[in-house]
């Protein structure tokens, strides 16, 4: 029998990635915040990978750590390893990635949400999401209590209409063999919610005993370790090695001989699958003149033996899974422990949000993660905090926050799903922003921690914290400018050993910095007024004055850009009567409503020559009223 | 959006024996009756689309010319909207009085391009198309309509697409190596990168040069004929004039002394003036004459020195030549069939190229021809190469040209990679610019099309 069990100012849906940044955001805001996952022990689960962070993706976990979410933090209490990938290849691709330990991380957030004031967190799945009379949400449990809530955030991951598919078998199931979110779909669609099918999978898990490192390649850690929160101050050891090998040319054989049982060949998944995670199937089929292809052992944590092969996600039957598994190196004898599987879920069209994840038809309701068709825990958590926080603030009856592309990549991410979609699970890269130089890990609390603290989630310890780095920033960016360092053979032995050119009179630091050949730690000698300060501070100082020339440029654009996206676009616009568009970007406008004309310009069919048409339409809307 | 209805000469000054004057825009119908009586009473008001009358054209009461109107309805017009075209007798005269009388009564002048640029704005035709069309409009001679019309086909397009092509390429890989550091990427070789960059390069800078001939092609090139007075300046006029299809305007020139026509010599249109001589003189009035005569010989784009070979170089001769020695300029050593007095080796000591005509067998022409194609850098221009049309065509490759080069002094600086990438981002970005696309999702695209990545 129904009940009202409660009522909520901020109901989430899930408990994954996306959902606890919600719930943790909103709950600290000041909402009374329920938190519901089908199961308790899949609080923070990470289905695939045992990390978080690589490129783009560790830019994403800097940002929300530095807009006051969780991620980073709980991953710097549970790596087993941690990288800086691209060291070498510059700044703006420099990113942090670590290995964590599965169980440990999900533990950490539970308790996490276990002991955050506001915040439930329950068992129980959503079987129904109704809109009640007084633009509230009645949200009602498989065990059928009811709880009204002002808004919710629909944070599902794969669990919602999960299906799982290992070659000719298939069964309804979420991740990890928990239940799927069954009923729920069919609830969406009732409320006129466009619902798509999206697909993933992820590889096998095999005994570590099983295995034989001898002949494969050892990947460590970095020294010294790189936190990823900018709180933690004392970041732990690495205490693991990942191993890589490679498959062959038996591997591919296998693969190719069996391809007709893949259920992605034989046309049985319809889900679209992820363009930039591609099962080994995939890869072989598509890429089909590379004898071989790499993967990696990583440990899923300390307490277990249970190893992840990174790159070899398949949806096989499992006897050619462990035959393909046994035809590599080190694998040869290796026992299976779970098989790879493929997933299909539900998602939802995410150009039906705005820039603060609500549906733009459904007020009070917002989406995050893969929800949203985007991919990753760290996708998922970024956007989670955002639509937490907006849930949060309109509650509050306070503005909501809208970060843009040229703020961040959360900003970037969330853009690029809410304007132009996308057609196979989103995968946040480096390359998607055209602002890179500028969005970089190192200064994601330079450009998001005034945000968070204005939004109402950084401490005040903490922004002491943050305002006297950049107050140390700005002195060491003077104390260069004002430092002549006299000429000298010390200086210029330096100079000749890094290859530039040497110095017969005084020169500023900064222009010493500014050499491409040079910095700081290979200048230590000569700079005898160096304070000792926090080396972040002359890792962020150099790379601002070094890449000053086309950092100055980007910020034009930027500034280019920002005026466009002032220009806002009334949300009843009927584009279908708008003369002078073209079809399709009448069509594409209709659908995306997009709020600004910088946005509008970013959908895809939407030419410069359509943005002319409604920039001169803005300006009849102005002189005229509205006679259209 | 109401419009204003608009009007203007749509035959290119002159060319053709027909001038046509076009009004677009919701009144164009009425405005267009107020003007033209039909000899059969038709009223244009009430004609269907794609019908055409005979009629006269008045000025109020005074009449015009004869002419016919024909009629478009919305949609199916030029420009999407209401039409009506006026084909009167040609010659500027007429055809401006026409016009005249069309914006007296209720239209106003188009800005240039306007039509075009509200069928494109309509749907009508797309951004390059029109961007072409524009060009035919304005095209003089036959080498510039085949440029324009391979720029239609897409002779430029294939020449910016396979230098976009190449860009992209290299900022694919640079974009895969960085984002996926463990995946088997080949590693970036700099020097390869430079070698591709630099015949970006190459191919932008001539595409570029190419732009400057063929905007002598569109556009002609100021030319001033000087020289003393029978020295057989209008020998040479005449020699021009008789080229094929030669004069086409003849506007009496503001200034007394200068007279103003377009010819074509071969394919390059020459806007002609002829200048008052340039001579020494102790009258102020004519000094004045003078020296504004030697500021225009200076300014111009090429200057025709007319000597006469029959006799000895004057010191006003020897002035002209020395006033030209770093211009632009061919001496035209005329009157050859006559005994040869001319001091030819002081002229060709400081004047590269020299022409010799005769007035009694026409000689000259075809060698007047070349030497001028040599100078305004036509020579070499072959128009199927692709062209690029228009100003917003070569400010687009001469930023992504300047980006280019950037690109290839950041990695030649020792300066990270990431910033290559950016700046090479950059000139894709102005390319795209032709066609409106999104660098990054055309640069993401590529890395999936083109590198195994992912795990």
């Amino acid at each position: 029998m129904k009940f009202i069990a409660g009522e909520f100012d901020v109901a989430v849906i899930g408990a994954g990635h996306a959902g606890i940044e919600a719930g943790l955001a909103a709950a600290r805001l000041g909402c009374k915040t329920g938190v519901f996952t089908i199961n308790m022990d899949a609080v923070g689960n990470c289905p695939c990978n045992p990390s978080i962070g690589g490129t783009a993706k560790g830019h994403l976990v800097r940002e929300i750590d530095a807009l006051g979410g969780e991620m980073g933090k709980a991953t710097d209490d549970c790596f087993l390893q941690i990288r800086m990938l691209n060291r070498g290849k510059g700044p703006a691709v420099h990113s942090l990635r670590a290995q964590i330990d599965r169980r440990a991380y999900s533990t950490r957030m539970k308790h996490t949400l276990e002991l955050q004031e506001n915040l439930e967190l329950r068992q129980a799945e959503i079987v129904a999401l109704e809109r009640t009379e007084d633009g509230r949400w009645l949200l009602t449990t498989r065990l059928e209590a009811q709880y009204y809530s002002k808004t919710v955030i629909l944070a599902t991951g794969t669990y919602l209409g999960g299906k799982v598919y290992v070659g000719d078998v298939s069964y309804e199931s979420g991740p990890d063999g928990m239940f799927p979110s069954k009923f729920l779909p069919d609830s969406l669609e009732k409320l006129g919610m466009r619902i798509r099918r999206f697909k993933t999978g992820t590889p096998a898990r095999v005994l570590k005993s099983s295995i034989d490192f001898s002949e494969l390649e050892e990947q460590s850690g970095d020294e010294p370790v790189v936190p990823f929160s900018y709180d933690t101050e004392h970041p732990k050891e690495n205490k693991i090695k990942c191993h890589i090998s490679w498959t062959n040319e038996k591997t591919k054989q296998i693969i190719l001989d069996n391809i007709d049982r893949s259920p992605m060949y034989s046309g049985k998944i319809e889900g679209i699958g992820p363009r930039y995670c591609p099962s080994i199937e995939d890869k072989i089929m598509r890429f089909s003149d590379k004898p071989r292809h790499q993967l990696f052992i990583e440990p899923c944590g300390i307490d277990t033996e249970e190893m992840y092969l990174q790159g070899m996600s398949s949806s096989l039957p499992e006897d050619v899974q462990l035959k393909f598994y046994h035809s590599i190196k080190g694998l040869e004898n290796c026992v299976v422990m779970r098989p790879a599987y493929a997933i299909e879920y539900f998602c939802a069209d995410p150009i039906q949000m705005n820039q603060t994840l609500e549906f733009m038809d459904f007020p009070g309701l917002y989406g995050a993660g893969q929800f949203n068709g985007s991919s990753g825990y760290e996708e998922a958590a970024a956007q989670g905090l955002v639509a937490g926080i907006n849930a949060a603030l309109k509650v509050l009856g306070r503005e909501p926050m809208i970060l843009d592309r040229a703020s961040s990549y959360i900003g970037t991410l969330i853009d690029d799903l809410v304007t132009k979609g996308c057609n196979d699970p989103y995968r946040m890269m480096t390359s998607r922003s055209e602002y890179r130089l500028i969005l970089r890990q190192d200064n994601a609390d330079t450009r998001l921690t005034p945000i968070g603290r204005e939004v109402g989630l950084i401490t005040d310890r903490r922004w002491q914290k943050f305002t006297e780095k950049q107050k140390l920033m700005k002195q060491e960016l003077e104390r260069i400018k004002k430092t002549v360092i006299p000429p000298s053979e010390e200086l210029n032995k330096i100079l000749v050993s890094r290859e530039t050119s040497e110095v017969n009179t005084g020169i500023r630091l900064i222009d010493l910095l500014k050499r491409p050949e040079l910095n700081y730690d290979v200048l230590k000698s000569i700079d005898t007024t160096r304070p000792d300060i926090n080396p972040n501070i002359f890792e962020q100082v150099e790379i601002e004055i070094k890449y000053e020339g086309y950092i100055k440029r980007q910020l034009i654009i930027i500034e280019q850009v920002r005026k466009m996206e002032k220009k806002l676009l009334p949300k009843d616009i009927d584009y279908s009567k708008i003369e002078g568009l073209r079809l399709e970007a009448r069509e594409k406008l209709n659908k995306v409503r997009p709020s600004n004309l910088g946005q509008a310009g970013r959908i895809s069919g939407v030419s410069p020559a359509d943005i002319s048409v409604l920039v001169i339409y803005l300006a009849s809307l102005k002189n005229h009223g509205k006679e259209n | 959006m109401s419009e204003r209805t608009i009007a203007a000469i749509a035959t290119a000054n002159g060319i053709g024996g027909v001038g046509v004057i076009r009004i677009s825009g919701e009144n164009s119908k009425q405005v267009a009756e107020k003007v033209f009586k039909s000899v059969s009473d038709k009223k244009i008001t009430e004609m269907k689309g794609y019908t055409a009358t005979y009629g006269k054209v008045y000025d109020g009461d005074e009449l015009i010319d004869e002419a016919v109107a024909l009629v478009f309805n919305a949609p199916h017009s030029y420009t999407g909207e209401d039409v009506v075209e006026i084909s009167c007798h040609g010659g500027m005269y007429v055809t401006k009085r026409v016009l005249r009388a069309v914006l007296k009564n209720g239209a106003v002048s188009a800005e240039p391009g306007e039509f075009t640029k509200r069928a494109f704005l309509n749907g009508k035709m797309g951004l390059t198309e029109a961007e072409s069309v524009m060009d035919i409009i304005s095209a003089r001679g036959s080498q510039s309509a085949r440029a324009a019309l391979s720029c239609m086909e897409g002779k430029l397009r294939q020449k910016i697409d396979s230098v976009r092509e190449r860009l992209v390429n290299c900022a694919a890989h640079l974009s895969a190596w960085a984002d996926y550091p463990e995946d088997d990427i080949p590693q970036v070789n700099t020097d390869n990168l430079i070698e591709t960059l630099t015949e970006c390069k190459t191919e932008l800078s001539k595409l570029l040069k190419n732009y400057d001939a063929g905007k002598v092609i569109r556009e002609g090139v100021d030319t001033v004929i000087a020289g003393r007075p029978n020295v057989g300046k209008s020998t040479l006029m005449n020699l021009l004039s008789g080229c094929e299809r030669s004069i086409v305007t003849n506007i009496p020139g503001t200034t007394r002394d200068v007279i103003e026509e377009t010819v074509m010599l071969g394919e390059i249109p020459l806007n002609l003036s002829d200048t008052a001589g340039i001579r020494s003189t102790d009258d102020p009035v004519e000094s004045i004459g003078v020296q504004k005569a030697k500021e225009r010989v200076m300014r111009a784009g090429l200057v025709f020195a007319v000597f006469d070979s029959s006799q000895p170089l004057s010191d006003d001769d020897r002035e002209l030549v020395e006033l030209l020695k770093d211009a632009p300029a061919v001496a035209v050593i005329n009157k050859t069939d006559l005994e040869q007095q001319l001091d030819v080796e002081f002229i060709s000591q400081r004047l590269k190229h020299i022409v010799y005509i005769s007035a009694l067998n026409g000689n000259g022409a075809d060698e007047l021809e070349k030497e001028v194609a040599d100078i305004v850098g036509t020579a070499n221009l072959d128009a199927s190469e692709g062209i690029l049309a228009t100003e917003r065509q070569r400010v687009s490759a001469e930023n992504a040209l300047n980006s280019v080069c950037e690109a290839i002094d950041t990695i030649k600086m020792g300066i990270t990679l990431d910033a290559v990438t950016v700046v090479i981002e950059d000139a894709i970005n102005s390319l795209l610019e032709l066609t409106g696309e999104r660098v990054t999702e055309t640069v993401v695209d590529r890395v999936f099309s083109h590198f195994c990545v992912g795990k």
